[in-house]
């Protein structure tokens, strides 16, 4: 019996193709840390960090003092390099892509020194990292330091401010950058009050819902995200 | 004002750097004054040294002025990057999305305008404590315009690749020195010619072909020492 010739499907005039819907890449996360191994000096700090962070999530590392938490900050920046493994920015190399403006655009770091200069007020500070990370009208600046309870100090000498003030001030500094995805925080809160730490919480928050990811150490817990931030102990190196 | 959402460019980010130097500096006006005050105290000082004969002094003037001159550019440029890495600034630089030798520029720009053009005003008394005649006058000022530059923009390079040492009081000099020596050489000779009378045109040329190439390429290298130094 002789097969009847073939008909395409669902009555499609025969020059129209059935194509495969292409599919949607699998959730690829931010930034991906592989088996990294940190060393300061002749020390090795710490073996074997591995974690992924996507949009909307935190990652907060955790470890005793002088494990190696900023060390381990400093490499996913790029500012230093790792002693083994790799750290991934949307599947690309950190250390491949420090040169890559795209990169330096997408990455907030507050470190435990603020880069602030003592001679400078807070307002001309933020002004200054504006310029340096390519920022927003400077009608913001004002905004900025009003939010982290700043903006009766915007024009005091940065040297004659308390610990958690300037604190305050390099914080300030996440609210003006153009578009950073990830925000890396050494020690947020430290120094900081108790209305500072929830200050902290709630700008975390914010980003993590706007889709941004957040990479931090701190001694006390943040509380942000509802359950989407991880906690990774550094082990220490051999 | 730029408008909302967009930043300024790579040449604001430089302007920044400037602005910001020269104002956090004139809030500490002795750091400031630190280099120019030892210009001229080598000035005063030297003739009690070496004799107040205005021959002497007129023969010797162009070689002090000019060691004088490197000496309090040294001075100052210890500092430069030392402090951006202590307190965290560095960090801020490398990570910008601007070139980091644009950046690294503005610093040097920035250092010479707090150092070398007071340099320049301060060697008009320099000069007249060391009786140098005043037919050599503009052409000291016009071989300083030319080489101060240089000395901060080269010194800026040992400035960054010493930034995170313990000694660098001590390695800074040795490692700019060498590199410097060729516009103190170049500067005196003009100075020298002019003193004598016969013309300085050529001394001045390989200074400004010194300012020329540092120009260029020294911002590349502070910016590459910077990177290097973090690590």
């Amino acid at each position: 019996m002789a097969l009847p010739a073939r008909r395409p499907v669902g009555g499609f005039p025969a020059h129209c193709r059935i194509v495969p819907m292409p599919r949607p890449p699998p959730e690829a996360p931010l930034l991906g840390i592989e088996d990294l191994a940190g060393r300061r000096g002749d020390r090795l700090l710490f073996t074997g960090l591995s974690a992924r962070i996507g949009p909307g999530e935190g990652l907060r590392i955790t470890g005793p003092n002088g494990c190696g938490k900023t060390t381990a900050l400093r490499i996913v920046c790029g500012l230093l390099p790792p002693e083994a493994g790799a750290v991934r920015w949307r599947g690309r190399l950190v250390s491949e892509a420090a040169g890559d403006p795209v990169w330096r655009r997408e990455v907030a770091f507050v470190g435990h020194r603020e880069a602030l200069k003592d001679a400078l007020t807070p307002l001309e500070n933020l002004r200054f990292s504006c310029a340096l990370g390519g920022a927003r009208s400077p009608v913001r600046l004002e905004e900025a330091l009003e939010r982290v309870g700043l903006g009766r100090e915007r024009d005091t000498l940065t040297r004659e401010l308390s610990a958690g003030q300037r604190r305050r001030t390099a914080l300030a500094r996440l609210l003006l950058l153009r578009d950073p995805v990830l925000w890396v925080l050494d020690e947020p809160a430290a120094a900081l009050d108790r209305g500072g730490a929830a200050l902290v919480e709630r700008m975390c928050a914010g980003h993590t819902a706007a889709g941004g990811a957040v990479l931090f150490t701190s001694h006390h817990p943040l509380r942000f995200g509802g359950g989407r931030v991880r906690e990774r102990a550094l082990a220490a190196g051999g | 004002m730029p408008p909302a959402g967009e930043g300024p460019g790579p040449a604001g980010a430089f302007v920044a750097v400037v602005r910001r130097d020269v104002r956090a500096a004139g809030r500490r006006p002795a750091e400031i004054a630190a280099p120019i005050v030892f210009f001229v105290v080598v000035a005063a000082v030297f003739p009690l040294g070496a004799g107040a004969a205005p021959a002497t002094l007129a023969a010797l003037a162009p070689g002090v002025l000019w060691v004088a001159a490197l000496l309090a550019a040294l001075l100052s440029l210890g500092r430069l990057f030392h402090e951006d890495l202590e307190d965290g600034s560095l960090d801020q630089l490398l990570l910008s999305p601007h070139p980091l030798a644009l950046l690294a520029a503005g610093r040097a720009a920035a250092h010479w305008l707090l150092t070398g053009l007071p340099l320049l005003a301060a060697s008009l008394p320099a000069a007249v404590l060391l009786a140098l005649p005043g037919r050599a006058v503009p052409t000291l000022l016009g071989a300083l315009a030319l080489g101060t530059p240089t000395l901060s923009l080269v010194g800026a390079i040992g400035a960054a690749l010493t930034a995170g040492v313990r000694g660098r009081s001590l390695l800074l000099p040795l490692i700019a020195l060498p590199l410097l020596a060729p516009v103190l050489v170049f500067g005196a000779l003009a100075t020298r010619a002019a003193v004598i009378g016969i013309g300085p045109a050529g001394p001045l040329y390989l200074l400004a072909a010194l300012l020329a190439l540092s120009m260029t390429l020294a911002p590349f290298a502070i910016g590459a020492a910077l990177a290097a130094g973090a690590e």
